[in-house]
């Protein structure tokens, strides 16, 4: 082996070496990783106890409802749902039926009292037009 | 072999001269029909409104980010395993674009969060890598500038450069691999983008002139660097 080889060798080695032990430490950090759990997993206690952490899904439709600066909502993934209360502005993209990401902590009573509630966008764009065709396409296919 | 011919910064000096012209051109004329697209022609999100017009800039500016930090670690590689003096110098000229590009990402990206997501900066994992990223162009930069002699200090960042290329990966699949704020891809290889036709293409136009631009500068860069050295 020429020793301009034996350099490229050594450099791919070294490069392998670092991306197994970055996955693993990747691996390793999973759980401490994820910016919000979601209501399943709060259901299954996954989520830090008594401490503050943020629960991220769905705003269910039909379920906010605002009692003076006091805003009440559902967050659902569909599968298990927890209710939200939170005084504040909301961003403009709050929306039901969109993502949401609310931080705060978890009440005795299963309400989750969030400090601050962040839009989470999906990656769709489209135009308006295009959105009412969806809607619209939606709600024939949910009469049939 | 005639593509050793170019590894001599004596041939390539007049060559990147020549390439540097023609992407400054194309990148300037692309440019001005990205922009055209992508305030004129695009229609409004129905969503976000005028707000999402920002991934224009965006969206090029964070895969350049990523793809000229790749590209930079390549040529450190190679600086390293075949000890050739062009290589040294094109990872050079690449870090200060690659730190502008990435700098524009998380500014641009900041600026639209604050109307859609409600805030300026969040530590989710797509965002932490990114900002990473911008320390590693920085301190490859830092590290270069901080040794004399030019070949050792190009062996020293060479390493830096191709010990941060795992963050790339890292910053592509966080979106994936962990709950984030960031929304997930909407334009990939492998499926069908999920935009509007004229938003695609106003985003496609800005990005290749966003590497137009690369190039042509990284190659006025490359050949500063050449003079410098006096080869």
């Amino acid at each position: 082996m020429k020793p301009r080889h034996k350099r490229l060798a050594a450099i791919a080695f070294g490069l392998a070496a670092l991306g197994i032990a970055t996955a693993l430490v990747l691996s390793a950090f999973e759980k401490n990783l994820v910016f919000f759990f979601t209501p399943t997993q709060v259901v299954a206690n996954e989520a830090p106890q008594g401490r503050t952490f943020r629960i991220g899904g769905m705003v269910q439709t039909g379920s906010v409802k605002r009692e003076g600066i006091e805003v009440r909502f559902v967050v659902t993934d569909t599968a298990k749902s927890i209710p939200v209360v939170y005084s504040g502005a909301l961003p403009d993209l709050f929306r039901e039926g969109k993502g949401v990401v609310a931080q705060g902590q978890l009440g005795a009573d299963g309400v989750f009292r969030a400090r601050e509630v962040l839009a989470k966008h999906d990656e769709n764009y489209m135009p308006p037009e295009a959105a009412h065709a969806v809607e619209k396409a939606q709600k024939t296919l949910q009469l049939k | 072999m005639k593509w050793f011919w170019y590894a001599s910064p004596q041939t390539f000096y007049p060559l990147a001269g020549r390439i540097a012209r023609w992407s400054a051109l194309g990148a300037a004329v692309l440019a001005v029909c990205g922009l055209y697209i992508g305030f004129f022609v695009a229609p409004t999100d129905a969503q976000q409104g005028e707000a999402y017009r920002i991934i224009f800039i965006h969206v090029p500016a964070a895969w350049m980010s990523m793809f000229i930090y790749v590209v930079m670690a390549v040529w450190s590689a190679l600086c390293l395993a075949l000890n050739t003096r062009l290589s040294g110098m094109m990872a050079a000229a690449l870090a200060p674009t690659g730190a502008l590009f990435t700098f524009i990402a998380l500014w641009t990206g900041s600026l639209w969060g604050k109307p859609t997501w409600g805030t300026y900066w969040v530590w989710d994992a797509r965002l932490t890598s990114e900002l990473i990223l911008l320390f590693l162009y920085l301190g490859f930069i830092a590290l270069r500038a901080s040794i004399d002699d030019p070949r050792r200090a190009d062996r020293a960042a060479a390493v830096l450069a191709v010990v941060g290329v795992v963050n790339v990966p890292i910053i592509y699949y966080s979106v994936q691999w962990w709950n984030t704020l960031h929304q997930g891809a909407s334009v990939s290889l492998t499926r069908a983008p999920s935009m509007a036709a004229t938003m695609l293409t106003g985003m496609l136009v800005m990005a290749l002139a966003f590497w137009l631009y690369a190039i042509a500068v990284s190659m006025v860069r490359v050949r500063c660097i050449i003079r410098e050295r006096g080869e």
